[in-house]
């Protein structure tokens, strides 16, 4: 059963997206909306956006998208309207808002941490005097005189 | 019978595993020559035990034993052949066993061939890999072990996920598992080198084949996915920063990095407790990868058999593994000295940054690919991460590595200048420039990204080419001494041109991709980035296990015909499945990709055309990464090393 549901869940995956049906007359308009339905997230599907989804609802979601923009809602008032219904669960971008700023804040966090890291090793390492580097200790001098010996 | 010898023999394996674990590590510890010895025999036994084990999986398959589970649910009699081989590990169970096949090959590998490591490395080294094989073994046996039988057998099977059914997916996961598993050896290595408390530039030497070839078939496994998404999924996506892509994207940025690192290990003996350090969270990711799949904690596309019980087992079989390299690393690491001395302009540390920038790339898309989870489970935040936030996060490091990489890879070792390097490659630079100046020209107010991946790429191509060309030396003998030089050269230059290409593809393929969505009544065409694109007629064809509605498509440019094309909807019936079959025209520049929708309910069928410029070129970089990794396995170094050993009357080695 659990098989079948999977399966039910990946049909949504394979099959095409926007409907020509859906499309807006305007090209620029239409436009506008293949933008924001890469930027809405499919809720029933797994981790899709609209654009590529085909499942139902993404179909209704993507009808709506185009209906906002004809009635002259700007890209923030319709991505807001489904943030509004779906919270923020439904926007692919996070918000770089509260605990969310970390996420955003990762990456250059941990380059500037590397990074010192790396240049105190590395100025480390251009100071260090290879003076005691390639000295044998005896046993090692020994060891070579008998291999060179052979 | 077969089955149960399958079955009997994984058992063994599993036992034998767990005394592989013990015996050679105390042989080492005490140096008892007899305990160590036993681990050689004990890796070949396992290998052979493992192999047998899939070998009776195999069987059941070939022959549908549909008394067997797991053949009743992956499989079908009508499935053609070359399905029915790859549908064993086309599911959790059968990959589970794949995966400790390889496991067990790896180490058995090190039996065979690592005549020249020192008794105490090897014996210890087989031995963490047995602990590894070991625990996945026990991962088998108790929570998803493949050889459970039904009560009832059925009459046939519920078939393979279709979208398995397929060439570029059916070899995308043995790919993966040898580069996942490839990485286990390195772990191993690492944590025997901890143990031993010596690492030196043999060490490096012995690492480096594995690790390399790890990456060369993570590489290849990547590849394939990702051009099998793009053919497959019906739009010409080819990576969509679905946590299941990003659970194998991260082993390979960090293989990438110890790639880089144990250069520096072999060459200079510099950088060592940080290559041992990667060593380690390399195999990490690799197992959070395996996690991420199974456990289903993440939802994902492609998550397969997501079970919780499985998922507290995978995690456990993490944390015992990570902590303990950790905490020995944490203990033993102060052994460790540096002893290679180096410049604030060498190789080395370009080689540093090389490390820093792939590590901390991997770094984000860690964050990016589990946040979702740490923001639901502390901050009672349910949101997504999806491609813009990886998009953006992400490229600048790849932007930045492109960047110094032709600086770094001419640098002499040790202490250098940089004048001299960049005096040499100033043509190269003047060329990319040159190309992505061009590319801004010809594009109308668009975004910098395809420009700016042009230049990368010819910057890449060109220092690539330079470097190898610097490489000859003077006089007029060059072009001879080019087919001279030695593999690791020709590998790394191919290598690094081959990223270039990859990021020409990628940029080109997302600043300039045209597409075209309409019904089209039979007869009528398409216009699309100057091609036409005629619906001619439409049919049903049969398939083995599969109804197909074909299209047939004329491509044509300016009144002249150039291919029929036929894209297909697929329905299998038995798993009760649609796929989309895209039909693809491909070019060097350009792939023009059809893929045939629903008929609509006025006449006619929906078409959707693309226009994917420069779309090959992401795999035929990826290609030509692969091969250079090869070709740097084969450089006479690791040869010399491996004929040495096989004619050991001659005493001296030859290096």
């Amino acid at each position: 059963m659990r098989w079948l549901i999977l399966c039910l869940c990946l049909t949504a995956m394979p099959v095409l997206a926007v409907e020509p049906d859906e499309m807006l007359a305007d090209p620029r308009l239409e436009a506008r909306a293949q933008v924001l339905d890469e930027k809405i997230r499919c809720v029933k599907c797994r981790s899709e956006v609209i654009a590529s989804s085909n499942a139902d609802w993404a179909s209704d979601a993507r009808v709506i998208v185009r209906e906002l923009i004809l009635d002259g809602a700007s890209d923030q008032e319709v991505l807001d309207f489904f943030v509004a219904r779906y919270g923020e669960y439904v926007l692919m971008t996070p918000q770089a808002t509260g605990s969310t700023l970390f996420l955003w804040l990762a990456g250059p966090i941990m380059l500037m941490l590397g990074g010192g890291l790396a240049a105190v090793y590395i100025r480390r390492r251009a100071t260090t005097k290879p003076a005691t580097e390639w000295v044998l200790s005896e046993a090692e001098e020994a060891r070579l005189k008998q291999i060179m010996d052979d | 019978m077969i089955t149960e010898l399958g079955h009997f023999s994984l058992v063994l394996a599993f036992f034998i595993a767990c005394f592989q674990a013990v015996v050679p590590l105390v042989g080492a510890h005490r140096r008892l020559p007899g305990w160590m010895a036993v681990a050689e025999p004990a890796a070949t036994l396992q290998f052979i035990l493992t192999a047998t084990s899939f070998a009776a999986l195999t069987y059941a398959f070939l022959y549908s034993d549909f008394s067997l589970r797991l053949v009743t649910l992956n499989s079908h009699t009508a499935k053609p052949l070359l399905y029915k081989i790859t549908g064993v590990w086309g599911n959790h169970e059968g990959s589970m066993l794949l995966w400790v096949l390889i496991v067990t090959l790896f180490g058995a590998m090190v039996a065979w061939f690592g005549g020249n490591l020192p008794p105490g490395l090897r014996a210890r080294v087989l031995s963490v890999q047995a602990m590894i094989g070991a625990a996945f073994f026990a991962f088998i046996l108790f929570t998803s072990n493949p050889f459970l039988r039904m009560p009832v057998p059925p009459f046939d099977g519920q078939d393979l996920n279709p979208l398995l059914q397929d060439p570029g997916l059916a070899f995308h996961p043995p790919f993966l598992y040898l580069g996942y598993v490839g990485l286990s050896m390195t772990f191993s290595f690492a944590v025997a080198a901890l143990i031993e408390g010596r690492v030196d530039a043999a060490w490096g030497r012995w690492v480096r084949p594995y690790t390399l070839a790890a990456w060369i078939f993570l590489t290849i496994g990547i590849g394939l996915g990702s051009w099998w998404a793009y053919y497959e999924l019906g739009w010409g996506g080819f990576w969509f920063w679905d946590p299941v892509e990003n659970a194998s994207f991260m082993p390979w940025l960090i293989a990438a990095a110890l790639l880089h690192s144990s250069v520096v290990v072999e060459k200079r003996e510099s950088l060592k407790s940080w290559t041992i350090l990667l060593a380690i969270i390399a195999f990490g990711f690799s197992m959070v990868g395996a996690f991420i799949t199974r456990s289903g904690v993440i939802t994902s596309v492609h998550a397969f058999a997501s079970d919780p019980e499985r998922g507290v087992f995978l995690l456990g079989i993490l944390a015992m593994f990570m902590l303990g390299g950790l905490t020995l690393f944490a203990a033993r690491s102060g052994v460790m000295q540096a002893k290679g001395v180096f410049g604030l302009v060498s190789r080395e540390s370009f080689l540093v940054i090389n490390n820093i920038l792939l590590c901390v790339a991997a770094f984000v898309v860690f964050v990016g690919t589990i946040w979702p989870l740490v923001a639901e489970l502390f901050f009672d935040r349910k949101l997504s991460v999806g491609p813009p936030f990886f998009n953006l996060a992400f490229t600048p490091f790849m932007v930045a590595l492109g960047l110094v990489l032709p600086v770094g890879a001419m640098l002499p070792w040790k202490r250098a200048r940089l004048g001299r390097v960049i005096k040499s490659l100033r043509w190269a630079f003047i060329l990319a420039v040159a190309i992505g100046c061009l590319a801004w020209a010809m594009q109308s107010g668009r975004s910098a990204l395809g420009p700016v991946g042009l230049f990368l790429a010819a910057w890449l191509v060109a220092g690539s080419a330079v470097d190898l060309w610097g490489r000859t030396g003077r006089g007029n003998d060059r072009f001879a001494r080019l087919t001279r030089l030695p593999r690791a050269d020709w590998g790394k230059a191919v290598a690094h041109g081959g990223f270039g290409i990859t990021i020409a593809g990628v940029a080109a393929m997302m600043a300039w991709e045209a597409e075209d969505i309409r019904v089209l009544q039979l007869g009528e065409s398409a216009e699309l980035a100057g091609y036409t694109i005629t619906l001619d007629g439409v049919r049903d064809v049969q398939g083995p296990n599969f109804l197909s509605t074909t299209g047939d498509v004329t491509l044509s440019r300016a009144g002249e015909f150039i291919s029929t094309m036929h894209p297909e909807k697929r329905i299998y019936p038995v798993a009760g499945m649609p796929t989309t079959e895209a039909a693809l025209d491909n070019g060097i520049l350009r792939d023009v990709y059809v893929a045939i929708g629903d008929p609509q309910d006025g006449g006619g069928w929906a078409v959707r055309s693309y226009y994917k410029p420069l779309a090959n070129w992401i795999w035929g970089g990826a290609i030509l990464m692969a091969l250079g990794g090869a070709l740097s396995l084969t450089d006479r170094r690791y040869r010399v090393a491996a004929g040495a050993r096989k004619a050991p009357a001659t005493g001296v080695p030859a290096e």
